[in-house]
């Protein structure tokens, strides 16, 4: 297990410990944050998963792969430092980790 | 459409009667009867991408599953949105151009200097507005007296929205319902028979006008929050006049995914709540439900049942092998019902889990836009509704609308009866 933080657009923080080897998003629907909808249950096809980054863990997780960033492209708060948390598998490297909502979903 | 004269029509026959080579789930007058669900159920099971050689609009593929309607809507490279989205083929007399018909790089441009127009801070402000009008059509509403829900509520509340986001003449707002109602009824396109041809065509002249002149007020004036404003101002759009037939595609876009799909959702609601009267009580004891029986209504109601692809290069699903060049028609409202994604599908649960999961905005990159608005309305409009009424009671039956592509309600008989 890692923990990892979710912070919402109001500061409300969530931390919850997210299982290895499923994604970011499952870990925030599983322990119920609000603010990740995950419409399409994690396909990379509905971004309503987006989380956004610091520019350190960006840097470290890397950035979106093409159908991840063509489905990230017109979200409303999208930032150079974005992801879909349904394409980022948790792992021990992600120990720590704290990603912030945007107030909106698309 | 095709010659369907000696054509079998599905709505004579037992679904599991005849050899599957033979079902043609595309015949219009199935939705129009309702009558539809027996042959997805036995495609899903028996035959789940199914070829169709001669059908009413062709050959085509249908695509019935929930997970092989995601692939196809994932892989765009391969199921191309042009030169059309429709299962009919593209129609000379009013070729539209928009970007639901396009593919990248043209449709990324265009969708992004639409998007804006339902960003969530518009939203916001859109949503005051639309609880006052909400609140004022139903407070009008007679009660002790049957009337017709889809005219006095679906349609009216629709315009009413629509006609603010285009910052269109309110006393003319019902030119958009009925322009909208031609764009996607005519006869070739989906099967419909309530507007000829010619109808058509002079009904979307009149709309190209209509919106040419705004357009020509608006480009004028400071960028506004309406819809024309920010075409005409945008770097990317501000030349769509130029091309009449990409405005007037964007326009009718705009008009029709924001009208009979909301409207039909609104009428739907009623329906089933009706059809349910235990999830009725659920909802009464209960209206912090109202955001998941709104996600319920979406996947209940599917108010896009298909939408089309053309094959781009030979490709396999399931199996069966998909030749360059062919059509192939996702079914919303089959994959909608896919007992293998969604549990216990066939029944209508205002607290379901996982409401959110359906297929009834699209997926991948023509994902509908206006989602949240439509979720927003009829969240206002449930609110409201129950603040006034203890039941919207459907006392005859629906009539429904003809079309393979957009599943809705002519009308619905309903009486109110008012909250004490």
């Amino acid at each position: 297990m890692t923990t990892v933080t979710f912070i919402e657009a109001d500061g409300t923080r969530h931390e919850v410990q997210a299982r290895n080897g499923r994604s970011l998003m499952q870990a925030a629907v599983q322990n119920a944050v609000p603010g990740i909808d995950a419409d399409c249950g994690g396909k990379c096809l509905c971004a309503t998963c987006h989380v956004i980054l610091d520019a350190d863990w960006y840097a470290r997780l890397g950035g979106p792969g093409p159908d991840e960033a063509e489905m990230l492209n017109p979200t409303p708060e999208r930032t150079s430092t974005s992801r879909l948390s349904c394409q980022i598998e948790v792992s021990d490297a992600l120990e720590g980790l704290v990603v912030q909502l945007p107030a909106f979903q698309m | 459409m095709l010659d369907s004269a000696n054509r079998l029509r599905m709505i004579d026959v037992d679904p599991y009667g005849i050899p599957l080579e033979k079902i043609d789930v595309s015949q219009a007058d199935l939705y129009e009867h309702d009558a539809h669900w027996g042959f997805f159920e036995r495609l899903r099971r028996e035959d789940p991408v199914h070829y169709c050689r001669d059908g009413d609009f062709g050959s085509f593929w249908s695509v019935t599953k929930f997970d092989d309607i995601a692939h196809v809507e994932k892989n765009h490279q391969i199921f191309s949105s042009e030169p059309t989205i429709t299962i009919s083929e593209p129609q000379e007399e009013v070729p539209f151009q928009s970007f639901i018909q396009m593919d990248p790089p043209k449709h990324d441009a265009q969708r992004a200097a639409v998007q804006p127009v339902v960003a969530p801070t518009n939203l916001t402000k859109l949503e005051p507005i639309i609880r006052e009008r909400a609140g004022k059509i139903l407070d009008e509403l007679p009660e002790g007296e049957t009337f017709d829900l889809v005219d006095r509520v679906s349609v009216e509340l629709t315009c009413q929205m629509l006609a603010t986001l285009f910052d269109f003449p309110f006393e003319q707002r019902r030119k958009l319902a009925y322009w909208s109602d031609i764009a996607t009824g005519g006869p070739e396109l989906a099967g419909s028979d309530f507007v000829t041809e010619e109808e058509r065509t002079r009904g979307l002249g009149e709309c190209v006008q209509a919106f040419s002149e705004l357009w020509h007020q608006r480009v004028k004036g400071p960028p506004g929050n309406d819809l024309i404003s920010m075409l005409a101002h945008s770097e990317k759009t501000r030349d769509m006049l130029a091309t009449p037939m990409e405005f007037l595609g964007n326009l009718i876009l705009l008009i029709v995914g924001g009208n009979d799909t909301t409207r039909n959702s609104i009428t739907g609601g009623v329906l089933a709540l009706n059809e349910n009267p235990a999830e009725y009580d659920k909802l009464r004891r209960d209206p912090a439900l109202i955001p998941n029986m709104v996600s319920e209504i979406i996947r209940w109601q599917t108010p896009v049942s298909s939408m089309s692809r053309r094959v781009r290069q030979d490709t396999q699903l399931r199996g069966k092998h998909i030749r360059k060049g062919d059509k192939v028609v996702m079914w919303y409202v089959s994959g909608n019902r896919d007992d293998e994604v969604i549990a216990d599908p066939m029944r209508f649960r205002i607290d379901r889990e996982n409401a959110r999961h359906h297929l009834s905005f699209g997926f991948g990159i023509h994902r509908c836009m206006g989602n949240r608005l439509a979720e927003m309305q009829l969240r206002i409009v449930w609110e409201e509704i129950l603040r006034r009424f203890h039941a919207v009671e459907v006392v005859g039956p629906a009539v429904r609308n003809r079309s393979n592509m957009i599943r809705g309600y002519r009308s619905l008989p309903v009486r109110v009866h008012r909250a004490h």
